[in-house]
């Protein structure tokens, strides 16, 4: 079901863990769902992502997805970062299956909600990041069977 | 890649024994006469399905004409409700099951509303068990069927049928179980249980897939569920499924023979894995009765980590295993099981199943709660709700 990539950054995860007195931190997600991530940036006087660690509760897509997010926005600045979208991230993974597409959104949102408690906390505004979403799932629509 | 497979889904499906297989070869080559037909050689396949018939009513205390050979559980499911409701649906229009039913039962339920039919889904308590005040009181002078489980495929708890159908029948209201799970676990009776059509299926007995069956007590009117010709009494047409027919009647045979040793077996695995689960992984929550469960289910729940995640771990170990997550369903909402007695969704979706059979051994249960502990661990330093969760409480 996973690409051989997925089930790379699921069992061996990338940058796992937290940052003490990170930069920014962003947690999206909803457990009711069954996935919460936590991001942690780590950025320096020049916007540079220095470091980037996070957290995952979900399903292998959700963990996986988190790790290759990491992966691409460290070295990035804040800038660059934003424009890591989902696609990026599944794309780096070599796909996801079409049910577990919303685990890079939820991704793309983490990053996009530890740079906006970045922002805040610095009194700065990012051009092009809009205040986050907690819950991806709110405009998906059930489907029919 | 030659590691050893762990094998502790047997819920899900079991393989075939071999003196089950034993049995199915003549009938695919040299013993391959259509039952229907009137030469020497089907005659042979003939009395092998009568006999078959024969062995498997003995295993729920009735005769052979009661037993309607179908395709598996869900189509025997599918069969008793639709078929109770068109031959039943002048008298009335009511229907009650319970919210824990396999979804054979409660999608066919939810089409049935839509041609017009009235469904009671009734609650269960904490451990998944109906409360029989609580059925009766939902009994209406239009209820013409109630459905309810014998044993519940997630978490093991097996309903009070007797009871159940003593009241169904103090009621005049006709009374369906899926013992799918139940079936050669327990011991049925669906004479002294008031039973009037139970569903059950081959595959999770050790037999083949593909096969199951209806048992529809003499005098309940339903009818044909696939017309043509004679075969099952009429109600389903179509030439039998022999080989499966044969498999199933001799897995039937050995489980109701050893089902005191094989049970016993079980029980004793089961209460090893638990036990060891309760005492070595922490926040672990034992779902299902503790007493009135089969004896080849233990269910946990853990805290704080997702059941997918989990699987795939216990996968690269070798251990097979299941989850009433949302990811392994498809959906986003986990476990309707695990729902209905009470769990919160983030707790729901940390679910584990494991279901044994004889053949599971004390050494694969310590293998397994051995690497459980390692896999949760690990999953439970990735998670953020573990995080706040130490935080809070340090």
């Amino acid at each position: 079901m996973y690409t051989e990539k997925v089930m790379d950054h699921f069992q061996n995860p990338r940058n796992m863990g937290e940052i003490e007195n990170a930069s920014g931190v962003g947690t999206v997600g909803n457990p009711k769902c069954g996935d919460i991530m936590r991001m942690y940036l780590d950025i320096d006087e020049n916007q540079v992502i220095r470091d980037c660690k996070f957290k995952t509760f979900g399903c292998g897509a959700a963990v996986a997805t988190s790790s290759m997010a990491t992966e691409l926005v460290k070295g990035k600045t804040v800038e660059e970062a934003l424009k890591v979208t989902n696609k990026a991230v599944m794309e780096a993974l070599d796909g996801l299956p079409p049910v577990k597409v919303h685990c890079s959104l939820l991704a793309e949102e983490a990053i996009h909600s530890a740079l906006w408690d970045y922002a805040e906390k610095n009194g700065i505004k990012i051009e092009g990041l809009e205040k986050p979403k907690t819950d991806i799932h709110e405009e998906e629509e059930e489907e029919d069977y | 890649m030659d590691k050893k497979i762990i094998y502790m889904d047997n819920a899900a499906t079991t393989p075939v024994r071999p003196e089950v297989l034993e049995a199915m070869l003549p009938y695919f080559t040299e013993k391959f006469g259509n039952p229907s037909s009137i030469y020497s050689i089907s005659a042979e396949t003939k009395k092998a399905v009568t006999d078959a018939r024969e062995t498997i009513a003995g295993t729920i205390h009735t005769t052979a004409e009661n037993i309607y050979f179908t395709a598996g559980g869900s189509e025997s499911d599918n069969w008793a409700l639709k078929a109770t409701a068109e031959a039943y649906g002048e008298k009335g229009r009511h229907i009650i099951t319970t919210k824990i039913e396999h979804h054979a039962i409660l999608h066919t339920c939810e089409y049935l509303e839509q041609k017009g039919f009235e469904v009671t889904y009734l609650d269960v308590d904490e451990n998944g068990l109906v409360r029989p005040e609580e059925l009766e009181a939902a009994i209406r002078p239009d209820t013409i069927l109630i459905s309810v489980m014998f044993a519940n495929n997630e978490i093991g708890t097996i309903e009070p049928v007797a009871e159940i159908g003593r009241i169904a029948h103090e009621h005049g209201v006709l009374f369906h179980t899926d013992a799918v799970q139940a079936y050669t676990q327990v011991p049925i009776d669906v004479e002294a249980m008031n039973i009037d059509m139970m569903s059950a299926s081959a595959h999770k007995i050790h037999g083949p897939k593909g096969i199951g069956f209806l048992y529809i007590r003499k005098g309940v009117k339903i009818r044909s569920f696939v017309h043509g010709g004679a075969q099952e009494r009429r109600r389903r047409a179509g030439t039998e499924n022999v080989t499966g027919i044969i498999g199933f009647a001799k897995a039937a045979e050995i489980a109701t023979k050893n089902m005191e040793e094989i049970t016993g077996k079980e029980r004793r695995v089961r209460d090893h894995l638990i036990e060891r689960i309760e005492k070595e992984i922490p926040y672990a929550k034992l779902n299902g009765d503790r007493e009135q469960r089969l004896p080849n289910n233990v269910n946990f729940c853990f805290r704080f980590i997702e059941g997918e995640s989990m699987l795939i771990m216990l996968d690269g170990k070798g251990i097979c295993a299941s989850s009433g997550s949302a990811c392994t369903s498809g959906s986003l909402d986990p476990s309707h099981v695990l729902l209905a007695i009470g769990l919160p969704h983030e707790i729901a979706h940390g679910s584990l199943r494991l279901s044994l059979s004889d053949e599971t051994t004390m050494e694969e249960a310590d293998f397994v709660v051995d690497n459980l502990k390692q896999v949760i661990e690990r999953l439970r330093g990735m998670s953020p709700l573990y995080e706040d969760f130490v935080k809070k409480n340090s």
